[in-house]
């Protein structure tokens, strides 16, 4: 196995840095605003407001594997076995205080909530607004079925209107439209540069792996508007780039690329890399972190603030299962995979309902897909045994299939 | 060459030697709680059935869900790509097969080469799998091995609508205490897993001809449910349930 990337420990730093100023952010006479992964983070960053993100801190809880015992606690309360795992592991953890971080997530003073991630957002946010008693905004994005329409556009374009008054009324200033552009320019390249990172996994072999994706993305989700993250993501770039010129794969002898659909196992990571390299076959993609920079070609960095309602309204979850085949069609030319593994989580329903639909509409690629059924931090919800000799199949076919071409 | 193929199911355990591409012997045990023990008195009471030393056999190839558990085993293959040579070798010209496990079902398509091009698995529940059967002839207090011939005889299947194992098992109580007969509930039963099944094959895309393998070959019920359903022809082989370990003995040849 190839070695760890160094840059991974200054990534750590960063994390822990930004965890530990958001958690004396009071004390700093500073705001903290609990946001959506896919929310509109940088006007916040624009207000020197503090950002934190209940799903990454989700991720941090499936990842230490707390996240099958901390939805149990939230299904006594109440909540349906069928609730998204992440909003339970969030109000759980809010009344038990659970979490790798010291006492949990620090409270919030204004929730903001954009449902382009998915409609169960809403319920979420409201809850959490009504137990902190704090202010809400639902940052509302339409859904683009086929195309985005000039009414959506008009739309989008109001709810950051409003976003803005929003956030005036409740800091009681007004809104720092020169940091704004600064905050913009930031946000727009470091997505460029992720994609740059991501794009270093069509070389073969791969310098990094889903695996490594899954916990740099981090930045890019509760930082991204922040210098620090093009500072880090460039040394990342960097050190990736060297690999790629010596040939230094992720996985040793890569002989098999596969794709990855829907949110990583957070509590069976180090279980599934390992599984799958075993087989010598490496993860050179997934649909899930390259959702941070699929939507670049819509924001013009000379007007973040206008430009950014359609970029978060385009995103992948946000549009239909048609246009979310041809991006994996795309993944699957441009990094040159065997194979295609689709995680049907039982979380994340607008990411597993079209799976059926999108195999379907990439029949014409020809390659095996593997169907996991899993959870993203729900442990109760996976069976390594069953897995095991899906993933064993899968392999197999893939084998033979490249044996025999 | 003699070579030996093991397939630990969850339920029974089967192996095949095999010499000069023909089958030597077979053999088939419970497995019980444990699968090495299991696997181990597999081989030890073929041995002896064949009457052959354990250095005449040159290769074994372990498969099914305990494969790993096989440690005298030279190599673990799935039970995909075991069935797959298992049934081309019984059944040459198969491009569908079917293998209904005890916690699996799988549905597996053959290129004309008899390689394995694609395959879906059913998704965690179990009600579409051999594991319902047997609940389902518990419940109906029926052997598992006339439960097929007794769902032939109904003139008016009854209708299960619940696809989860243990609903079902309710719902066929309250059948029985509505006084619907034995027969009928019992299609209703084999109807009910042809359903999930039709819809896993439908998934990954029928091309005839379509074969079944493992144990639940030998149920007559599921046959002819699995007929009506996709309007096909399902052809079976005596031997359909030692597919898998045929096809890991067939596998230790060119290992």
């Amino acid at each position: 196995m190839a070695e760890r990337l160094k840059a991974t420990k200054e990534m750590k730093r960063i994390m822990r840095r930004y965890y530990a100023q958001a958690k004396y952010a009071h004390y700093m006479g500073k705001k903290v605003a609990w946001i959506t992964s896919g929310g509109p983070v940088e006007p916040l960053i624009a207000m020197n407001i503090i950002p934190v993100y209940p799903e990454n801190h989700g991720a941090m809880l499936g990842a230490s594997k707390k996240g099958g015992q901390l939805s149990e606690f939230a299904e006594g309360l109440g909540y349906s076995p069928d609730v998204c795992s992440y909003v339970k592991d969030d109000i759980a953890s809010t009344i038990t205080k659970e979490s790798p971080i010291k006492g949990g997530l620090p409270q919030p003073d204004m929730l903001i909530c954009s449902n382009n991630i998915c409609g169960t957002v809403l319920k979420w946010y409201e809850i959490q607004a009504r137990n902190f008693n704090v202010p809400l905004f639902i940052y509302d994005t339409p859904f683009v079925h086929t195309e985005f329409t000039e009414e959506a556009k008009e739309y989008i374009k109001e709810q950051t209107k409003e976003y803005i008054l929003f956030l005036e009324k409740v800091m009681g200033r007004k809104f720092n439209y020169k940091k704004m552009d600064k905050v913009g320019r930031y946000s727009l390249q470091s997505m460029k540069l992720w994609k740059e990172i991501l794009d270093t996994a069509a070389h073969k072999p791969s310098p990094m792996t889903a695996f490594d994706a899954f916990f740099h993305l981090a930045l890019i989700v509760t930082l991204r508007g922040k210098k620090i993250v093009l500072r880090y993501y460039k040394t990342l770039l960097k050190e990736l780039q060297e690999r790629n010129t010596k040939n230094i794969g992720a996985v040793d002898n890569e002989k098999y690329r596969l794709l990855w659909d829907n949110l990583p196992i957070w509590f069976r990571m180090r279980w599934l890399s390992d599984k799958f390299a075993n087989h010598q076959a490496a993860l050179v993609a997934d649909t899930y972190t390259q959702a941070w920079c699929g939507v670049i070609d819509y924001i013009d960095e000379n007007d973040f603030l206008g430009t950014m309602g359609e970029a978060y309204t385009r995103i992948h979850l946000n549009v239909g299962v048609d246009q979310m085949a041809d991006t994996i069609k795309d993944f699957i030319r441009k990094f040159d995979v065997d194979g295609l593994v689709m995680h049907s989580n039982r979380s994340c329903k607008p990411y597993s309902f079209g799976q059926y639909d999108i195999q379907n509409l990439i029949k014409d690629m020809d390659i095996p897909v593997l169907m996991i059924e899993a959870d993203m931090t729900d442990d109760r919800k996976f069976s390594e045994s069953q897995v095991e000799a899906r993933i064993d199949a899968f392999m197999e076919v893939i084998k033979e299939k490249k044996r025999t071409k | 060459m003699i070579t030996l193929g093991i397939d630990i199911g969850s339920l029974t355990a089967k192996g095949v030697l095999l010499k000069d591409n023909s089958i030597l012997e077979k053999h088939l045990i419970q497995v019980g709680y444990n699968s090495k023990k299991a696997g181990d008195k597999l081989l030890a009471e073929l041995l002896e059935k064949a009457s052959i030393d354990r250095t005449e056999i040159a290769r074994i190839v372990a498969t099914g869900y305990g494969r790993n558990s096989i440690d005298f085993a030279d190599k673990a293959v799935s039970e995909i790509i075991c069935h797959g040579k298992g049934i081309h070798f019984l059944l040459p010209d198969t491009r569908t097969i079917i293998d209904i496990g005890g916690q699996d079902s799988k549905v597996i398509i053959l290129n004309a080469k008899g390689t394995v091009v694609n395959f879906v698995m059913n998704d965690k529940c179990a009600a579409g799998t051999g594991r319902f059967l047997d609940v389902m002839a518990r419940a109906m207090e029926t052997e598992i091995q006339y439960f097929g011939e007794l769902s032939l005889q109904s003139k008016n299947p009854a209708e299960i609508s619940s696809v989860c194992t243990v609903f079902a098992e309710s719902e066929i109580v309250s059948l029985v205490a509505k006084g619907e007969n034995r027969e009928d509930i019992t299609s209703g039963i084999h109807l009910s897993i042809g359903r999930r099944i039709y819809s896993m094959v439908r998934r990954v895309g029928m091309v005839e001809p379509v074969a079944m393998s493992g144990g639940v070959a030998l149920n007559i019920g599921v046959i002819d449910a699995l007929e009506k359903l996709l309007k096909t022809e399902i052809k079976t082989s005596p031997l359909a349930q030692y597919g898998g370990a045929l096809g890991a003995a067939l596998l230790a040849v060119n290992e």
